[in-house]
């Protein structure tokens, strides 16, 4: 069987199924990646706020989930969930191992992994704000929040779109681990065509052109995005 | 071999200078002898500095020559297409021979003061490593910073480190020397220590070409001055000369502003 | 919930097994990589369209893919072709091995191949003029002047992409690897105590992240005397006091 009717879409190919899988692939990844935006952004709020405690929390959480192995993340939520969901199982008489569902412990997975890149995101844009900017704001007697919503927030937003655009790119790859706890996108759709058709090279190889697509697609949005928050700013050199 | 002592130290003839539309020289001609000291002068955007660097070839004119001491940079003008310079072993050994000393004085910042003196000499030049540090000792001493030389550029003061670049310009033993605007990335106070050893050099009989604001060292120290407005030579003839008896309505405006602002 | 000590001191020690694993395939796929990447990196910054594009498609292609489907193509893929499995890459690429290793430092090279140009293009333009302006070009332009102040710039960043890669060897387990990773993997799933094995895991890779950090900590200060405050030597002179 050649590759177009390999990946095609008639009765024997397997385009309907690779598609789906990479609808999967970016609702899991967009998952991930909004909450890691909220835990993002309650670490960078709490790395700049006034209580000691807090602080040295978002210190730990960024370090520590910036320096493990995605997988070893995933393995724990998905083993962690499931012997939760076990014992609550086991209680209504269940036996043996109950999988936690792969869709919501991946998504949190690289959610909590992605809040900790993305909390650095939010901070390095709010260190990059002028400080005279603030001072200004502060000698006109704008209060804390004020400061923050009308000058701070609009701002940072914008120094944050790169970093952002990184992120999300480092979460739509990440999103293939999530393989491994059994969900089907598109690196595991593309481990049972592989199995089923003995054609491993032709699946990977589609995988790899889904995801370089996904992330030129998406490169291009966060740049266009870029140059439209980006008018006004005049960058040296 | 040319006749050094005849043939005139640079011969620039029609250079022509343009970034894309814009063209910056309109094909200025000068000719620099054997000790001339040459003072550029000209408002900024003058295209002063870029004539300059067409001497040693930081800029390749789209049209024009180049010669220095009697040998002429062969280049390649198409139009339509970017000039560039034909023999590359051609430019960096004239490029030896042509001390540069830059505004912002670029000197190597991950090196020492004294290694920034010898790295072009030995490196460059192939010269012996251990002359090369007791020349540079030398030349440190004289421009007054011998004490600096195991310190970082980061460490010396403006001054201190424009005078460390005038010490790296001498160690290649340049037969003509370019200053690009010297003076002007310095404080007011640390303006004079460097003027102090351009004047030095010059009274040596060096031959000396020098783009600057410095009205009162181009007045006192050059014995030709240039003014430049909008890429070609408006003024041209030695200061005592020109300063007393601007011919250029331009130059006449350029240094009455001057001296309103020195007052 | 009561932590049980002897499991997490048995659980460490059997991870620890698998450091020299993970410390391996690190180091082939960083030393690999390196050169690979310093190539992609002269490719990028030549000037010359036909170095310079596939380059960028390489970089393109590398960086927008995920590394597990890098190493899937290399270990799983590459038996679709009965020709390979005859050629003398075969003994090599039918061991996991050797394919996570390929894996790692192809993919390794792609990132730091933009971290070098970037460390490279750094460098400012009147420190290169004034190097021109001495006669210097070429290959001598670049030992002398231009890479040793590029690599001060690039440190900070290669030290991060190190421990991406100490992290990413992590999916060598997805290939029957045992090292720290595929061992946690296994005795979670022979255990079903997650969490434990996680902080055991977790602490390996972070020390040897930390250790990573501080090693190229203090690299950068070795190897930037100039941005370090002036020595005071009895020779210097009280010149003029300078912050």
């Amino acid at each position: 069987m050649d590759y177009l009717q390999l990946m095609g879409f008639g009765p024997n190919g397997w385009g309907y199924g690779m598609l789906a899988a990479t609808g999967m692939t970016v609702a899991v990844a967009l998952c991930g990646y909004l909450i890691g935006s909220i835990l993002g952004s309650l670490g960078a709020a709490a790395a700049f706020s006034r209580f000691m405690l807090l602080r040295g929390i978002a210190g730990f959480y960024t370090t520590v989930l910036r320096g493990i192995p995605d997988l070893l993340v995933i393995y724990l939520f998905y083993f962690g969930s499931s012997s939760v969901i076990s014992g609550v199982a086991a209680l209504f008489g269940a036996e043996g191992f109950v999988g936690a569902p792969a869709f919501i412990t991946g998504a949190m997975a690289i959610g909590v992994v992605s809040g900790a890149y993305q909390m650095q995101v939010f901070r390095g844009a709010v260190l990059a704000l002028a400080k005279g900017e603030i001072e200004a704001a502060r000698a006109y007697g704008m209060p804390s929040f004020l400061l923050f919503r009308r000058i701070i927030l609009p701002q940072a937003a914008r120094f944050a779109i790169p970093g952002m655009g990184n992120v999300w790119q480092l979460v739509l790859k990440e999103s293939a681990l999530i393989s491994v706890i059994g969900l089907v996108e598109i690196m595991r759709q593309s481990q049972i065509g592989a199995g089923s058709t003995r054609q491993p090279f032709s699946f990977y190889l589609t995988a790899a052109a889904l995801y370089l697509l996904i992330t030129f697609v998406s490169g291009r949005g966060f740049r266009l995005a870029e140059r439209r928050a980006m008018r006004g700013v005049r960058r040296a050199a | 071999m040319p006749d050094l002592a005849n043939t005139p130290a640079v011969v620039l003839s029609g250079i022509r200078k343009s970034y894309g539309e814009h063209e910056v020289l309109h094909g200025v001609s000068l000719t620099a002898n054997e000790g001339d000291v040459i003072s550029i002068l000209g408002s900024s955007g003058s295209g002063k500095s870029t004539l300059l660097r067409c001497i040693n070839m930081l800029e390749v004119p789209n049209a024009g020559s180049v010669s220095i001491h009697g040998e002429t940079i062969a280049l390649d003008q198409k139009p339509g297409q970017q000039p560039r310079a034909r023999d590359n072993a051609q430019v960096n050994r004239l490029r030896a021979k042509a001390g540069m000393v830059f505004q912002s004085f670029n000197l190597w910042s991950h090196l020492t003061i004294l290694e920034n003196l010898i790295e072009a000499p030995v490196h460059v030049l192939k010269r012996d490593r251990k002359d090369a540090i007791a020349e540079a000792e030398t030349l440190l001493a004289r421009v007054g910073i011998a004490e600096k030389r195991h310190a970082y550029p980061a460490h010396l003061s403006g001054g201190q480190q424009q005078r460390a670049a005038i010490a790296r310009a001498l160690a290649m033993h340049p037969s003509v020397m370019l200053f690009d605007e010297p003076t002007s990335a310095l404080d007011p106070e640390l303006v004079g220590e460097v003027l102090k050893v351009m004047r030095d050099l010059a009274a040596e009989g060096r031959t000396m070409l020098i783009v600057t604001h410095e009205m009162g060292f181009a007045r006192d120290v050059s014995t030709r001055t240039v003014f430049l407005h909008n890429g070609v030579i408006e003024e041209e003839g030695p200061p005592s000369l020109v300063f007393r008896n601007p011919r250029s309505d331009r130059f006449r405006q350029f240094i009455s502003r001057d001296e309103r602002e020195a007052r | 919930m009561l932590i049980d000590f002897p499991f997490l001191w048995e659980s460490f020690t059997a991870l620890l097994k698998g450091i020299p694993l993970t410390l391996q395939l690190t180091a082939l796929s960083v030393v690999t990589g390196g050169v690979l990447a310093v190539l992609l990196a002269l490719m990028r910054v030549s000037n010359k369209w036909w170095l310079d594009l596939p380059a960028q498609f390489y970089v393109f292609v590398f960086r927008g893919t995920p590394l597990l489907v890098q190493i899937y193509i290399i270990y799983y893929g590459i038996s679709q072709f009965p020709e390979l499995r005859q050629s003398w890459v075969w003994p090599f690429l039918r061991q996991a091995y050797w394919c996570a290793a390929l894996a790692l430092a192809l993919n390794t090279a792609a990132y730091s191949a933009e971290i070098i140009r970037g460390g490279l293009l750094s460098v400012p333009a009147g420190q290169i003029e004034a190097a021109r302006a001495t006669g210097m070009s070429g290959f001598l332009l670049m030992r002398r002047i231009i890479f040793p102040q590029a690599l001060r710039q690039m440190l900070p960043g290669y030290s991060n992409e190190i421990i991406l890669m100490v992290k990413s060897t992590a999916l060598a387990s997805t290939v029957t690897l045992m090292e720290v990773t595929g061992i946690a993997a296994k005795l979670i799933s022979q255990s079903y105590r997650p969490i434990e094995l996680f902080i055991c895991a977790g602490a390996i890779y972070l020390a040897l992240n930390f250790i990573v950090a501080r090693l190229f900590a203090a690299l950068e200060y070795a190897l930037s005397p100039e941005r370090r405050p002036a020595p005071v030597s009895a020779a210097d002179k009280p010149e003029k006091a300078r912050a």
